[in-house]
């Protein structure tokens, strides 16, 4: 394989890159990104940046002027990929540019939800430095009524930031509780008591009619409930999850279905393609986490160079979330039927560890500020799930 | 020369922090005691909290480690080694001689 484009020049695409020279790949490399930016760490959006309290965007970046030289990569920066021709193996490139290459990392990631209708000024989705910038600058000029829609984790961090700020918050999710299909219900329960602990306003059990503007092209002012009821915002953030960026892999060949279809190595039906991070529906599953956005990559390359599936991410998921000075972490892979046992700690200070539970085996934890026996714990599962390989 | 706890209470393996500014981990490890920055040089998290391993120590958040010898960071996501700190035991009691206590520039 001579050369390789990246296409999607963030977490998972920069860790493809990192792979495939840290595997021996010495040919041309091409890292194609629709940002202006190079590879910078979003879960910091949500939490220190928009607090303030991680002001310099440098912070963020991905990796140091010394790495990028290392990487000794083309970027094609502030350029969309528009399409796949898997015939001529060629990546069609906006403003009618094409690129042909032996192998494509597709790590083109994910976009919000946005409400269906029209988005007034005040209007905030969460995904891009631009998108915190452009929020942060909302939240800086004094209290304001802030409206967070979907209580999800990237709804309940901005609600946390918002109300460390000072704002006025409420959370609106039309489940009858929020993260119910991620923890269960009891453990949800339990992190969706932290809004009301701050003082933040959490409204279930409602979707969204529609947004109030001051007549055309004005500022939000309200939220109208599905039940009729009206809340006053002055920002608006909509957290309704995101889709996975395909559209311009459409009519390649490729199977699409909510993500990139690939096997549990990454692998499309094109052994030269190769799905990693969020865009990537592996063996079924697309994760939407920090931590297999960076695993998947290794082991996609590893694929993408050896020509077929050699080896397969099996590892264990995690994520974490911060939310109000309380650090979320889970690991596992857990069924609705499990059941959770809180083995230390206690919920009512908000910090415990909780173990899920199948016929008496442990099939994912949950912590609330306990890394420490988390790590162990997770440590732990992900030995018993995995038979050690080399 | 900053008071930790007696080695006593502190059995091998295990790790404390200590609240000086910025706060710092120690940990014992098979027969060796190391001081090191607690804080993590990716994000925010505890380094007293993570996984021992010989001279290594896993951060309990993203997995990064550093080398307790040397600071060094020996895998990502970070990047920058975390200061190191030298410790001694009098008495049974353990101490730090913290760097920036010493030069004045707790920062
Ligand atoms: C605010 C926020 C907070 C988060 N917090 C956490 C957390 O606490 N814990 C956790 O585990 N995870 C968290 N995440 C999730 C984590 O950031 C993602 O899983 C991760 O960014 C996925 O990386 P990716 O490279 O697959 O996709 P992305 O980061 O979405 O990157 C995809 C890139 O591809 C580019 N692109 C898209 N289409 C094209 C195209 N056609 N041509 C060229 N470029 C294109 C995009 O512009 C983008 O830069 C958070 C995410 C957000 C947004
Ligand atoms: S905070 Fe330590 S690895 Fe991220």
């Amino acid at each position: 394989m001579k050369s390789v484009a990246v296409i999607g020049a963030s977490l998972a695409g920069l860790y493809a890159a990192r792979a495939l020279r840290a595997q021996g790949f010495d040919g041309r490399l091409v890292i194609v990104g629709e940002e202006h930016h190079r590879p910078y760490d979003r879960p910091p959006l949500s939490k220190a940046f928009l607090t303030g309290a991680t002001a310099d965007q440098g912070q963020l970046a991905l990796a140091d002027a010394e790495e990028i030289a290392e990487l000794d990569a083309e970027w094609l920066l502030g350029t969309r990929a528009t399409g796949l021709d898997t015939q001529e193996r060629a990546v069609l490139l906006d403003g009618g540019r094409s690129l042909t290459t032996d192998g494509v990392v597709i790590a083109t990631g994910a976009t919000p939800r946005r409400l269906p209708g029209p988005a007034p000024a005040g209007t905030h989705t969460l995904r891009t430095l631009e998108d915190a910038q452009a929020l942060r600058a909302e939240l800086t000029r004094g209290p304001v009524r802030v409206v967070v829609i979907g209580g999800g984790f990237i709804g309940a961090e901005v609600a946390s930031s918002c109300a460390a700020l000072g704002h006025d918050v409420t959370v609106v999710e039309a489940a009858a509780r929020p993260l119910v299909p991620q923890l269960g219900d009891t453990m949800a329960g339990i992190c969706a008591a932290l809004h009301a602990d701050h003082g933040v306003t959490l409204l279930t059990g409602t979707g969204v009619a529609r947004l109030h503007d001051g007549g055309a092209g004005h500022r939000v002012t309200a939220v109208e409930l599905a039940d009729g009821r009206l809340l006053p915002a002055d920002v608006v953030v909509i957290g309704i999850g995101v889709r996975p960026h395909t559209a311009w892999l459409e009519g390649s060949g490729l199977p699409l279905d909510d993500g990139v279809c690939c096997d549990a190595g990454g692998v499309t039906p094109q052994p030269h393609i190769v799905a990693v991070g969020d865009v990537a529906r592996a063996d079924g599953t697309r994760a939407e986490h920090w931590t297999s956005a960076t695993e998947q990559a290794a082991v996609a390359v590893r694929n993408l160079l050896a020509g077929r599936t050699v080896a397969t991410h099996r590892s264990l998921p995690y994520f974490w979330s911060d939310q109000y000075g309380v650090r979320i972490q889970f690991a596992g892979r857990r069924l609705p039927t499990d059941i959770p046992r809180i083995v230390e700690g206690s919920p009512d200070d908000r910090s415990f560890l909780a173990c899920y539970e199948r016929d008496g085996r442990t099939t994912a934890v949950l912590a609330l500020n306990r890394p420490r026996p988390f790590m162990r714990l997770r440590r732990e599962l992900a030995r018993a799930a995995q038979p050690v390989t080399t | 020369m900053i008071p930790v706890c007696p080695l006593a209470d502190l059995p091998t393996g295990e790790s404390v922090r200590i609240d000086t500014a910025p706060p710092i981990a120690v940990f014992h490890t098979d027969g060796q005691l190391y001081a090191i920055d607690d804080t993590c040089t990716h994000q925010d998290a505890s380094l007293s909290d993570g996984w021992l391993e010989g001279c290594l120590v896993e951060c309990p958040l993203h997995a990064a480690s550093f080398d307790l010898r040397t600071g060094a960071a020996t895998c990502l996501p970070a990047r920058r080694a975390v200061r190191t700190h030298p410790v001694t035991v009098e008495d049974g009691m353990i101490y730090v001689h913290h760097h920036a206590a010493e030069e004045g520039t707790a920062a």
